[in-house]
């Protein structure tokens, strides 16, 4: 039994929450909020570059330090915490295992190595306009074009867009009758066809853009791995996204739980600290319990990302949609229990309530998520042997 | 940080494992499966007796007391096991889990010998002596009396008062018991924990019905009852300190074996739900997955509990979990009247017996309740965890 973080993990822990608490502080995240690309270019340049966090779970061979999804989903709570305004998730979490999964040994070594050495930003196209969860709602097409292909159509709700080096599109090949195969194509977000209009997202500290393709030519390897076989490598990659989410969910959990617990003892009404009336404490226990229950979800499912364990489809959905949903609990709780100062503009406690409601929509909303397990548990596949 | 057991706990699994299938299929097939206290009482002792005999009663407890000395991981194993296994719950787990624990922690090395072997060999049961008609949240409002005396053979405690939601008292030796032994004291202070044999005419044991229909717990009354003066479990006035480790004990190692149980109750309700189509209703999949996912996190936070009590780092997670499975357990009771619908309304047998998921629906409201209410476990999550200011007491 051994279901607790190492020293060396904790210790990964307390330098990146102190290494946070300055330089991802919340003056510092509004400053990155009006900032063209919406991310803190100073923060990323330190946390790519000196810090290493970029390559902290990719494997030596490739540049990385080898660690594993068990320390990337601490740096992502941490940086869940803060909110920390920058491309970490996209480029990390996102890229790095869809490259890892689907591409062939010489893709992986270059564009891991440049992951790990700080050098790229990288964004990840995966949906259409629908904002359904990929793969359901690709709609780029891929069509065979000479050597190459060329790409046709849009993407939209593409995290840090206007700011990527590379994009990671994933697209599906033009066929006659039923869905084309799927496959992830990289390309320099510059390259000519690529319209990329930036919104004015509900959470201003993760920008999203519409990506619209228009006869893009792309050469065959510019195609992650062989074709045909993209999909369980895709949603191998997925399932660790969504822990990452989760485990930033967790961490922006926490932060809301302490900021409104340290409001109650201080905020003083009718004589008394606010934190002593039961009506406030009962909710507070409510947010602790689920920020818990967050906790054990999360870190379970990052040990399973790092086990290779079947669970991991399970693990992602469950991991997912409890700190999403504690996430959002806890936030919204912490408007109210603030009162009128809650929903000031000038009070960091609404940045919360809007970063918890964009990671729900990520990736899969709690309920998409839960109609997965239960998909799971109808055809038997869960409850599993070993519980 | 790792998901799982070692290899060797896994090997630890399997040797329980096996002795559990040879007694179930085997001397025992008639126990696999019984739940409530309708089975025969003597077959239930020898069953108990069998788990002492072959060391498997109270594994965690040291070698001298009949235990095994075993780790925490080889506890939650066989606790696991044990309940997998269908083996049938347990009447002895009074003593074994909350009595035994408590005894080992404040009993004098005589109280150990004397006391703890009986209860690993499954000859003596316990019931608990805490609850009264006016302390249940308020459990320190406790009135039951014991004065020291001289007695025929020695100094002894004379025990007057009213014991209620005394589980199992009707089949038990020994009762263990907070009481006021100072004089107008008030509170936790001037309380004693004493160990009271249950059969003298002094104790009269009373069943009480429950919104089930069943009767699984008692009233019991005290009148002159006597025990003798070494039958008392740390200093004269240091019950409450006694007591709250006693309480402490009902976590902790049983509680993945009780998410055995509710695992067999989400399934049922799952079955249920395959057998009349509910399982295509849009809400009750959403309602299954989420009982399922909640489910799966009490497994991962009992496996962070007792990891981090391994690591001597427990911390916030100990205070939420009781609340949590309560209301999850609460909420599945509701889920599985919905999958059966009007038919889960109709009682098994008379003149009130009910099916495991019916029961289920009505049992689950007790969960909430015994054991610190939720606003009491809200309570201590937002004083002791969340350090917010104490409610100003009268």
């Amino acid at each position: 039994m051994r279901f607790i973080h190492s020293a060396e993990q904790q210790l990964i822990r307390e330098s990146a929450r102190s290494f946070l608490a300055e330089h991802a502080s919340p003056a510092r995240v509004r400053a990155a909020m009006s900032q063209p690309g919406g991310y803190d270019g100073q923060l990323w340049q330190v946390l790519s570059g000196e810090l290493g966090w970029t390559g902290l779970a990719i494997a030596e061979e490739y540049g990385g330090a080898g660690l594993g999804w068990v320390e990337l989903c601490i740096l992502q709570e941490e940086q869940g915490r803060r909110l920390a305004a920058s491309p970490f998730f996209g480029t990390v979490a996102l890229a790095a295992p869809l490259i890892a999964a689907t591409g062939t040994p010489a893709q992986r070594h270059s564009l891991l190595g440049r992951i790990a050495a700080g050098s790229v930003r990288i964004a990840c196209a995966l949906g259409g306009s629908d904002g359904r969860p990929p793969c359901a709602g690709v709609a780029v097409q891929r069509e065979t074009c000479g050597d190459g292909f060329s790409l046709s159509g849009h993407s939209d709700f593409v995290i840090h867009a206007d700011s990527a080096d590379l994009l990671l599109v994933l697209t599906r090949a033009k066929a006659e009758r039923g869905a084309g195969s799927l496959a992830v194509a990289v390309l320099p977000a510059r390259s000519s066809g690529i319209t990329i209009e930036p919104h004015v997202m509900l959470d201003l500290t993760r920008p999203m853009s519409r990506i619209s393709f228009d006869d893009v030519r792309v050469e065959r390897e510019q195609l992650l791995g062989e074709q045909d076989s993209a999909e369980a490598g895709i949603e191998r990659a997925l399932n660790l996204a969504r822990i990452a989410l989760a485990s930033e969910a967790l961490g922006g959990a926490e932060q809301v739980l302490e900021m409104t617990s340290a409001y109650a003892r201080e905020r003083v009404q009718f004589g008394r600290p606010i934190g002593s009336f039961q009506a406030i404490k009962h909710r507070l226990a409510d947010m602790m319990i689920a920020v818990e229950a967050a906790k054990s979800a999360a870190w379970y499912a990052a040990c399973v990302a790092d086990e290779g364990s079947e669970e991991l489809a399970e693990a992602a959905a469950i991991a997912k949609s409890c700190c999403c949903d504690a996430f959002f609990d806890c936030a919204a709780n912490a408007i109210q229990l603030h009162g009128g100062i809650g929903f000031t503009w000038e009070h960091d406690v609404h940045l919360y309530f809007k970063r918890a409601r964009a990671l729900a929509t990520l990736l899969g909303s709690p309920a998409w998520l839960r109609e997965r397990l239960a998909r799971l548990i109808a055809s038997g596949a869960a409850p599993t042997p070993v519980f | 940080m790792r998901s799982g057991f070692t290899a060797a706990e896994e090997r630890f699994r399997v040797e329980a494992i096996n002795w559990l299938e040879a007694q179930l299929s085997g001397p025992f097939r008639d126990l696999r499966g019984v739940s409530s206290m309708s089975s025969p009482l003597e077959r239930r002792k020898q069953w108990e007796r069998a788990l002492g005999e072959a060391r498997w009663s109270c594994i965690g407890w040291p070698q001298e007391f009949g235990g095994r000395d075993a780790s925490l991981a080889e506890q939650v194993i066989f606790a696991e096991e044990y309940a997998r296994s269908g083996a049938p719950g347990r009447i002895g787990h009074m003593g074994v889990e909350l009595a035994g624990p408590t005894i080992l922690a404040f009993g004098t090395e005589e109280q150990k010998r004397r006391l703890l072997p009986p209860i690993a060999r499954g000859e003596q049961f316990w019931c608990q002596g805490f609850s009264e008609p006016n302390a249940g949240s308020d459990l320190a409002n406790v009135r039951t009396r014991a004065v020291s005396e001289a007695g025929a053979d020695g100094a002894q405690w004379r025990v007057n008062g009213q014991k209620t939601w005394t589980s199992l008292a009707q089949f038990s030796d020994w009762c263990f018991a907070l009481c006021r032994t100072e004089e107008l004291s008030r509170g936790h202070r001037g309380l004693s924990y004493l160990l009271i044999p249950m059969r003298q005419s002094g104790v009269t044991v009373r069943p009480i019905r429950q919104m089930t229909g069943e009767a699984e717990f008692n009233e019991t009354f005290f009148v002159d009852a006597l025990t003798a003066a070494g039958n008392i479990l740390g200093a004269p006035g240091e019950g409450w300190k006694v007591a709250m480790a006693t309480l402490s004990f009902e976590r902790g190692v049983s509680t993945l074996a009780q998410q055995m149980g509710f695992r067999n109750e989400l399934q049922a309700i799952i079955a249920a739900a395959q057998a009349n189509g509910m399982i295509d209703d849009p809400d009750i999949r959403q309602r299954l997955a989420h009982a399922h996912a909640g489910l799966k996190v009490m497994r991962y936070s009992a496996l962070r509990m007792l990891a981090g009590v391994a690591a001597g780092t427990l911390s916030n997670e100990a205070y939420t979990y009781k609340i949590f499975w309560a209301t999850w357990r609460k909420k599945l009771g509701v889920l599985a009247l919905d999958v059966l619908g009007p038919r889960g309304e109709i009682a098994a047998q008379p003149p009130y017996a009910w099916d495991l998921l019916p029961h289920l629906f009505l049992g689950s409201r007790a969960d909430t309740i015994y054991g610190g209410t939720n606003q009491v476990q809200r309570n201590i999550i937002a004083e002791r965890a969340l350090g917010l200011p104490r409610e100003p007491r009268g």
